[in-house]
């Protein structure tokens, strides 16, 4: 009578399947009440990115300005204002020049020194309405500038509520009295 | 007529009976539902409502305030007589049924001894609502789901009169407060001992009869959408509501009169332990529901027609040669 003996299998499944929610009945409740308590395994938590600061400067991002975070993100959440340090007042500072060590035809001596031209970033604009947290920004950036944050509980009204401008808060995370290194 | 008379006198003791009725139905509709979203919330390892009240105990009350509040909307096409006669009709029979269950001996609002006979009759009525519903709606899915109740309905009613006429054969009677008292000798005496297969189709076919899960198949959410109750806004679809959870405690009552001892137990007086019988009965069926998935409908009428009716006939037939043979 193999009818019988599956009717009498199946049966028994319902059984263990009453067994098995009876049990979860008992078991304590994973749920953390919000308000009154807060989950504490935030560590691994994707928010939305902040400027990492650089080891030797706590209110200067690590960023070079390379804009590969701005190419990579594929909802055009970053925008990147940055200005040219060590440039001569005056001067444009992407002037093309030659390498040092060559000498110009005509002339009797090397070119002045190349100075030393480095972007810095003036802003860091991050439109958090548009993110979809797939996380590319922290992937691609060449230097670790670009971390998650664990704001677990941001809220907001509107939205110029989630335009954020990251140096500002990189700034403001800073410890207090946090003075440029030497 | 004096005082007295008025009193003693068996219309008093309906009316009385029919309001207490009305008043248990209203109050257990509202705990039934915080306590199925409380089993649920548990095996699901959640609180589930918590927040109003104690426990959330008061949430059933404001979504009851919510469901007043809100609008009855009527849905274009819709046959406004038979779409807003149906809840009335879901919810109107069950306080019949009420009537004749036995909840001790002094505690039954209406002894009659055709008892068994007026609640299949009265809780039939429900299937003629759930079709007018679907019918009334003038929506697919309603009326889908109406055709689906209806013919579980037909088909389980017959699994669940056989496993109720073995009890019937045995007692001699129709009346539950005859099978109640059959059965008040204690935990031995119970109708479950003798007949443990009864009690299974019973509860099975109960389970199906109420649309409930794994049997819900006329409102089966991932397929109908909410099914016969699709149109129903605010209070339409609250007493449909109300209907199923009273409808629990009526066949849960009914299970425990006839095969449960009814009120028979120790120490506690006898209503006391009929209640909580009951509500052993509607814990279990709250446990089956957020077990077992829902069965398709070819599964469902195959349990029906191959297993449960020809179970139930040899199962009446052997009642019926055994107590021939004892006579």
């Amino acid at each position: 009578m193999p009818g019988l003996a599956k009717t009498i299998k199946g049966l028994w499944s319902l059984i263990v399947g009453l067994g098995v929610t009876g049990v979860e009945f008992f078991r304590p409740q994973l749920t953390v009440h919000y308000p009154r308590k807060e989950v504490d395994n935030l560590a691994t938590y994707r928010g939305h990115i902040d400027l990492v600061a650089r080891d030797d400067d706590p209110l200067t991002p690590r960023c070079i300005v390379c804009r590969k975070c701005v190419a990579a993100c594929p909802s055009g959440c970053i925008a990147i204002e940055s200005r040219l340090v060590g440039a001569e007042p005056g001067g444009d500072a992407r002037e093309l020049s030659l390498a040092p060590g060559l000498i110009v035809t005509g002339s009797h001596a090397a070119p002045p020194p190349r100075q030393k031209i480095r972007r810095e970033v003036a802003a860091f604009h991050l439109n958090y309405n548009l993110c979809s947290l797939c996380g590319l920004c922290v992937q691609t950036c060449p230097v670790q500038s670009l971390a998650f944050s664990r704001e677990a509980y941001l809220c907001g009204s509107s939205r110029a509520d989630f335009e954020f401008e990251l140096l500002e808060r990189l700034r403001r995370r800073a410890p207090a009295g946090g003075q440029r290194a030497a | 007529m004096t005082m007295t008379e008025i009193i003693s006198h068996p219309l008093t003791k309906l009316v009385l009976g029919l309001v207490l009725i009305l008043v248990f139905v209203g109050v257990n509709g509202l705990i039934l539902v915080w306590m199925e979203r409380k089993v649920v919330g548990f095996i699901q390892r959640r609180p589930g409502p918590y927040e109003v009240g104690p426990h959330g105990i008061l949430q059933s009350l404001v979504d009851g305030v919510k469901l007043i509040a809100k609008q009855l909307v009527t849905p274009r096409g819709a046959d406004r007589f038979l779409f807003w006669l149906a809840p009335m009709l879901s919810v109107t029979p069950v306080v019949i049924c009420f009537l004749p269950i036995p909840f001790s001996p002094g505690l039954t609002a209406m002894d009659v001894n055709l008892g068994l006979l007026l609640i299949l009759a009265f809780s039939g009525i429900n299937v003629l609502a759930l079709c007018a519903a679907g019918w009334g709606s003038n929506n697919k899915y309603a009326l889908i789901g109406a055709a689906r109740a209806v013919s579980q309905s037909v088909a389980y009613e017959i699994p669940l009169l056989l496993s109720v006429l073995c009890i019937a054969f045995q007692t001699g009677s129709l009346s539950l407060s005859a099978v109640a008292e059959g059965q008040s000798r204690g935990l031995l005496s119970w109708n479950l001992w003798v007949q443990p297969l009864a009690f299974v189709i019973f509860f099975i076919s109960a389970t199906a009869e109420t649309n409930r899960a794994p049997f819900d198949l006329p409102e089966a959410e991932s397929e109908l959408t909410a099914g016969f109750h699709t149109e129903y806004s605010g209070m339409g679809f609250g007493l449909f509501f109300l209907a199923e959870y009273t409808y629990m405690i009526v066949v849960c009552s009914v299970a425990t009169a006839l095969f449960l001892g009814a009120h028979d137990g120790p120490f506690l007086p006898g209503p006391w332990w009929f209640v909580l019988k009951v509500y052993a009965l509607i814990l279990a069926l709250m446990w089956f529901r957020w077990t077992f998935p829902r069965v398709r409908f070819d599964q469902l009428l195959n349990l029906c027609w191959k297993w449960l009716i020809p179970l139930g006939l040899a199962n009446l037939l052997a009642t019926a040669l055994v107590l021939k043979l004892g006579e």
